[in-house]
Parts: C-alpha cells; sequence; structure tokens
C-alpha cells in the first residue's frame, strides 16, 4: 500500500494541526477563514491549553500551526509558545506582525524549536491593505525588518492567492528573498468572511494557469501547504506535495473554545468532530469521533469519477466544494476542466458560516486604484487592542 | 551487480555499513501502522519510515555494533539489504540518524 492510501485512512495522530488561539484580531481581513475580530468568552483558559498541549506531547504531535484570530494578542501567548517549545511541541505561528518588536524578535531569533509566518497578501500596500485593511502592509514590513534586523532567517511569509495578486507572484518571491525569508502560498479558500468576497478574489481561470505555471518554475523553494493539488489537472507534471485531501485524515483544527475541525478552511457545524473539553479531550476525537471515522472511510468521486483529470485533482477541495454549495463528490469550484460551471449555475443558497466572530463596525475598506488613506484607528467596538497602545 | 551499485550509492551518500550508527538526538520517531514518522526538531524536517521492518532497523542503530548488525538484528533479508542501505544513507543525508562512537555516545 502507497504512503498515500495510508494518510487517506488516517493516523493515530495528525502530521501536524492548527490551532487558533483566539478569535481577537487587530485587523478585519476581508477573507478571514475564521471571520475573526472579536475573543469569545469561551475560549480556552491558560491552563486549558497547557492540558491540551500535554496531550499533543503525549499523541507526539511534533509541531502545531498557531494561529487566529491574531495569536500574539492573548496576553498568555508568549507563555504558552514556551511551555509548548518546552514540551516537545515545535510551534509555528502565524502572526500579522502587530507585537513582533524589535525586542519580542530578539528574543524568538534566540529561540529554538519555533517558526514564523507572516501573513501578506499583497506585494505592494495597496494590493495588500484592499484586503487587509489600512497600515496591514506597513505592520508586517515592520515585523520582518525587526525580524531581520534581530538576525531571524527562515520565517515565512504567507501570502493567500487572489485575482489581484497572481500578477506580484515574482515580486512575493523579491521580498523574501531580500529578507533571506521562504514564501509560501496558498489558496483562497470560501471560508469564513471567505465566501462574501469569493467572487471579487478567487483567481480566474487564466490566472490558475498561472499560478500552477508558477509553481511548476519555483515550486522547489516555495512553499503550499498542499493547497494547489486541484491545479495538478492542467497538466502531467505534478506539484510537489502530498495530492490529497488531509481533512481529519492527517490534519484538524482545533479553534479557540476547543472545537475540533476537519480542517482550518472547514469551520462549519458540518465539519464539527467534536470538543477537546469532553472526556477523552482531543485524542478521543481524533481517533473515534464519527466525522473523522467517515472522512477515513473510502470516498466516492461522485460527478467526477468519469473525469479523466479525476486521479490528478481527487475532486479538489472539500471546504471550498461546501461553502459554494456544491455537492461535496463533485467538481471543486475551480474545476480547471471547467466542470463546476454547470453545477454552480444550479446552486441555491449557499451554506452560510456558521461562526462568526466578526466585529460589528468594520472600518472603511481600502479602494484599489487609489491610494491608500491613512485614516486613523477607529473606535472599534471590542477591539483587542483598546486601552494597549 | 544491482546490489554493488546501490551499495555503492549508499557509501558515496556517506552512510559505512561497517560503522555505529543511531538516530540524532534532536529527532523523534512516531509509530504508526505504516511505519513511523520521523522529526528533527532542529531542522523542522518530517520524513516516513515506510516500512514497519525500517523503524525496526532504526530502533537498532543504537544497539547494534554497526549498520549491518542492524539490518541482521531486525531480520532484514539479504536481497532487501540494498534498499535498506539507501534508506538509510538518504536519513543519514538529512541528518536525521548520525554516526555514533567516542564521546558523543552518551548524549
Amino acid at each position: 500500500m502507497k504512503l498515500v492510501e495510508h494518510f487517506q485512512e488516517g493516523l493515530d495522530a495528525p502530521i501536524c494541526l492548527t490551532w487558533e488561539l483566539t478569535y481577537a484580531c487587530n485587523l478585519t481581513c476581508e477573507h478571514c477563514l475564521s471571520s475573526s475580530g472579536r475573543r469569545d468568552p469561551r475560549e480556552l483558559s491558560t491552563d486549558e491549553c497547557k492540558a491540551v498541549i500535554d496531550e499533543l506531547q503525549r499523541m507526539q504531535v511534533f509541531y502545531v500551526n498557531i494561529g487566529g484570530g491574531e495569536p500574539t494578542v492573548r496576553p498568555d501567548f508568549w507563555e504558552l509558545l514556551d511551555y509548548a517549545i518546552a514540551h516537545q511541541v515545535g510551534v509555528k505561528f502565524s502572526t500579522n506582525g502587530v507585537r513582533i518588536t524589535p525586542d519580542r524578535a530578539k528574543q524568538l531569533a534566540a529561540t529554538d524549536y519555533v517558526d514564523i509566518q507572516i501573513s501578506l497578501d499583497g506585494a505592494t500596500p495597496e494590493v495588500n491593505d484592499h484586503v487587509r485593511g489600512p497600515g496591514s502592509y506597513d505592520m508586517a514590513i515592520r515585523a520582518m525588518d525587526n525580524l531581520a534586523a534581530a538576525g531571524f532567517t527562515g520565517f515565512k511569509i504567507s501570502v493567500v492567492m487572489t485575482r489581484q495578486n497572481v500578477d506580484q507572484l515574482d515580486d512575493f518571491k523579491a521580498i523574501a528573498d531580500a529578507y533571506d525569508a521562504q514564501l509560501r502560498i496558498t489558496r483562497l479558500r470560501p471560508s469564513g468572511r471567505g465566501a462574501d468576497v469569493w467572487d471579487e478574489l478567487h483567481p480566474t481561470q487564466a490566472q490558475q494557469r498561472q499560478i500552477y505555471d508558477w509553481l511548476l518554475a519555483n515550486g522547489d523553494t516555495v512553499l503550499t501547504g498542499d493547497s494547489f493539488f486541484h491545479l495538478n489537472a492542467l497538466g502531467s507534471t505534478p506539484l510537489p506535495g502530498l495530492n490529497l485531501c488531509g481533512a481529519g485524515r492527517v490534519v484538524c483544527l482545533i479553534d479557540p473554545v476547543g472545537d475540533v475541525y476537519a480542517c482550518p478552511f472547514a469551520i462549519h457545524d458540518a465539519f464539527l468532530a467534536g470538543n477537546v473539553r469532553t472526556p477523552g479531550g482531543f485524542e478521543h476525537v481524533w481517533r473515534h469521533s464519527e466525522l473523522f471515522t467517515e472522512l477515513r472511510s473510502p470516498q466516492t468521486g461522485g460527478a467526477c469519477t468519469s473525469c479523466v483529470a479525476y486521479d490528478s485533482c481527487r475532486g479538489g477541495c472539500m471546504a471550498a466544494k461546501f461553502f459554494t454549495g456544491l455537492p461535496l463528490d463533485g467538481p471543486d469550484p475551480e474545476c480547471v476542466k471547467g466542470n463546476a460551471e454547470p453545477a454552480l449555475a444550479g446552486v441555491g443558497a449557499t451554506p452560510k458560516p456558521d461562526k462568526d466572530h466578526s466585529r460589528t463596525a468594520r472600518p472603511a475598506r481600502v479602494t484599489l486604484g487609489m491610494p491608500t488613506p491613512r485614516t486613523p484607528d477607529r473606535a472599534c467596538d471590542t477591539s483587542p487592542l483598546a486601552g494597549l497602545h | 551487480m544491482a546490489c554493488a551499485v546501490s551499495t555503492e550509492t549508499a557509501e558515496a551518500a556517506g552512510l559505512d555499513p561497517a560503522s555505529p550508527y543511531r538516530l540524532a538526538p534532536s529527532v523523534s520517531l512516531r509509530p504508526e501502522p505504516f511505519g513511523a514518522l520521523v522529526y528533527d526538531f532542529h531542522t523542522r524536517r518530517l520524513s516516513f519510515l515506510k516500512t514497519p521492518t525500517l523503524v525496526r532497523v532504526v530502533r537498532e542503530l543504537a544497539e547494534q555494533p554497526d549498520v549491518t548488525a542492524a539490518l541482521a538484528a531486525a531480520e532484514v533479508p539479504d536481497a532487501q539489504r540494498p534498499h535498506y542501505l539507501d534508506a538509510l544513507a538518504g536519513l543519514a543525508s538529512t541528518g536525521m540518524i548520525q554516526p555514533r562512537g567516542g564521546t558523543d555516545e552518551a548524549g
């Protein structure tokens, strides 16, 4: 049996998992996959987080991808980071850079087993701030400057590919090279607030080809989180990676309140496997939940089975199908063979994200093609940073 | 003939079957039905040991006087040894396993 077939049947523990520590965020990105903004009052306490880390250590989950929200706005973030590292759970955390001060950068550069991923969705302030909000480009660059000055090399610059930034792929690569960092590009999903802007932001068919060709030329130096395997149907050369939807099989998500979802892009009751607070904890959810057991059973390709490209793309992304209203055993909404259009035409109401933590007052959006407005911070209703400046 | 070529490949990659080896101190093994996950906390590199026998070989390395003895202890058939030497050479080239002996043995 091939390794990938073992993966389809699930492992005793995830290879890596994403753990969102808080729904609180200082930004209001248009495409936020977790609809973050406000902290959830039920979020795991420091002790509960430590208990999860203990469990991950026992299960030998070697590393976690910590995100949010903006994880560094949790007052106990640095304490939890140290705790995880001391318990053989390596950490890569995603941040918009807000708390990566010169001092923190020095501290991080001196810490083994920690990696940092700075989110940047445009190689220019104009394109970035259009989706991530005013001032977010400068914030990310400042964080990268601080990391570089502290001697932290090899951090990741993480880019969600959109219709507006596909043409900037070479520019992103140049930014990463300038910082001795590594570029990571991932696929936009219609998850969370991403559902609202999907039609405007998701790459065109021509751009999908552009991403595929660019990855073939540059893929050995660029990370993708294996998120573009649906593009494999474009050619005979497979992109590097597992070519497998790992949801509930080799990956999963723990959200801030301890809910365990099949993958980070599937925050919805339909993909909720359980909660780490229930008896048996995370291990029981991972090994015995009904949802994960089902995801590990043989899947049918449904309408895609008759397509010659099915072995290449495996039907694409489960979350992308779900949030665009498509059947899970049908084509991906970005099917490069064009099989999604007829299906999408017949879709009625799409499932709405049911875990919205967005702030009610949203900052004014940066308009593409216009100078970036430098507005002061708004008096956000529940900004996690209120009073901390 | 094929065996000889494979053995040469292993040696070319820096694995000496007549020397003692061990798992690097920064590396952990996690058993799985197919074999094991291998993770190096230092380089953040993840690899897979694709058969339970290879897991046995890697575990035996630290217990045996040399690589050949580890293959024997894990009952690897002669005909398959070149493949296992190649796999071990791959692990050695990425630092997952390392020569053992002298003062660093206790580490």
